[in-house]
């Protein structure tokens, strides 16, 4: 390996990396905001909604936990556009990726509801908190800190499923690196390079995560 | 006789088909402390719990200072009131549960505070100096900002009951607060209740503590299969049991 070589190809594909990089933090991140957001109402309506509403969510999330993310991806890109939606391959895939994450979300804090005792209701409900202001105050404060160390790890899930969105020419980081390999045939150390990224924005999201277990934990 | 602060009238309730409570009939005056014991499955805490509207009753009423709780009539029907209104009538009972219940991401003093901030709609500084009274009263300021996982049982409960009093309630409800707790911690819990007794509180308590039920009680009830089978002052009844039941579950206790 021709070290020069790879820092000089490097230096030259900065500017490319650095867009790259920053695609695919913006995908995450806003895949991960929004599923998360969809995700506590997927779960709430896993536990509390009127039957037939719980039906029909329990069908959106085996159906999308059930459906490879790359599936996703590529319908929400080719058959949304079919039926005459049609969106642009970044919003295709975040939503693809949005809808993956709301699954995974809901199911977690349909789990961390359902862990809950039943005595804290029971004690809100006692000292006359409506079912709202039980929820809002008692419960979803719970919820949260119990799902925290399960949707770090889906979080960092995320990041990777973003990868995907190449195949739909969203110029994320792995594309970036595909196109800039094709230039300059130093497959290994860009790889290399991409995947190291990928390794840093995990970590950083997994240490961030450890932080703010820590700054919520209780006991 | 005087106006009475609780009043309850043949209050029917099943569980499927089985009836826990069937014909419940009572009235505590004000500041009276009245036991309820019993063997299990008596109906003892099912009773307590239909009081507090954590349990629904199928049939009678429960009145506390006159006011029917939990149904009203319409049309003739019995009708469920709705969720805001049960809300509030929950609000005139305070209720002290075995297992503590304390909520966890909270602080002592936050679970006091609670339920004046967000149901009595105080200003902060009053929910704060009303909790830290209460706090005090029970024992426990010094520990106001521990969650309850650094606390002994006896504390939590402590904590618990002075959330549920700082609320103000007409009529406090204990159930089996000390059962939950270590041989050692039950008196630093008993003690506090005798000082909310001696204050004038109205109080209900399903207890296995016999001689404390003997020592603070103005009345006793004794439930079995669902009905309150005697009452009366702790000494007759525990002296001078009428039924067989009552004899054989009053030897059978430890005092």
């Amino acid at each position: 390996m021709d070290l020069s070589l790879f820092l000089h190809e490097m230096w030259n594909a900065r500017g490319a990396i650095w867009d790259g990089f920053q695609m695919t933090v913006s995908i995450s991140a806003l895949a991960i905001f929004c599923g998360t957001i969809l995700g506590v109402f997927v779960g709430l309506a896993l536990v509390y909604a009127w039957l037939p509403v719980r039906l029909i969510v329990r069908g959106y999330v085996d159906f999308i936990r059930g459906t490879p993310v790359f599936v996703l991806v590529l319908a929400s890109y080719y058959i949304l556009s079919g039926i005459g939606i049609q969106l642009t391959a970044f919003q295709a895939g975040v939503l693809a990726i949005t809808a993956f994450c709301s699954t995974h979300v809901g199911e977690m804090i349909r789990g961390a509801l359902a862990a809950i005792h039943r005595g804290q209701v029971e004690a809100a409900m006692a000292i006359g908190l409506t079912f709202r202001q039980t929820f809002q105050y008692v419960l979803m404060p719970q919820a949260l800190r119990q799902i925290l160390p399960t949707w770090v790890n889906a979080a960092t899930e995320m990041v990777k499923a973003s990868t995907l969105l190449s195949v739909i020419g969203v110029a994320e980081l792995l594309l970036v690196t595909q196109q800039i390999i094709s230039r300059n045939f130093l497959s290994l150390e860009f790889y290399f390079l991409a995947g190291f990224i990928y390794f840093v924005i995990d970590f950083s999201i997994e240490r961030l995560g450890r932080f703010v277990e820590k700054k919520v934990a209780y006991s | 006789m005087a106006d009475p602060l609780l009043v309850i009238e043949n209050v029917h309730k099943k569980f499927g088909e089985l009836d826990v409570l069937s014909g419940v009939d009572l009235i505590v005056d004000r500041s009276d402390v009245v036991s309820i014991i019993g063997s299990s499955g008596s109906g003892k805490t099912t009773l307590l719990r239909c009081i507090n509207l954590l349990e629904d009753f199928h049939e009678g009423r429960i009145l506390i200072d006159g006011e029917p709780i939990g149904y009203m009539l319409k049309n003739g029907k019995r009708q469920r009131l709705p969720k805001s209104l049960i809300a509030q009538h929950r609000a005139l009972t305070g209720m002290v549960f075995q297992t503590f219940n304390l909520f966890p991401h909270l602080t002592a003093l936050k679970n006091v505070t609670l339920g004046l901030l967000k149901v009595r709609n105080l200003k902060k500084e009053e929910a704060t100096e009303i909790a830290r009274h209460w706090l005090d009263l029970v024992g426990v300021l010094d520990r106001q900002d521990h969650y309850p996982g650094q606390l002994s049982g006896g504390q939590q409960q402590r904590v618990a009951i002075a959330r549920a009093i700082a609320m103000n309630p007409k009529l406090m409800l204990f159930d089996e607060v000390t059962s939950a707790l270590d041989p050692e911690l039950v008196n630093e819990v008993l003690n506090v209740i005798k000082d909310l007794v001696s204050d004038g509180m109205t109080m209900l308590l399903v207890t296995h503590e016999m001689r404390f039920a003997y020592d603070v009680s103005t009345k006793v009830i004794f439930m079995n299969e669902g009905r309150i089978a005697e009452q009366g002052p702790p000494s007759e009844l525990f002296n001078n049991p009428q039924s067989t039941r009552l004899a054989e579950f009053i030897q059978n206790s430890t005092f």
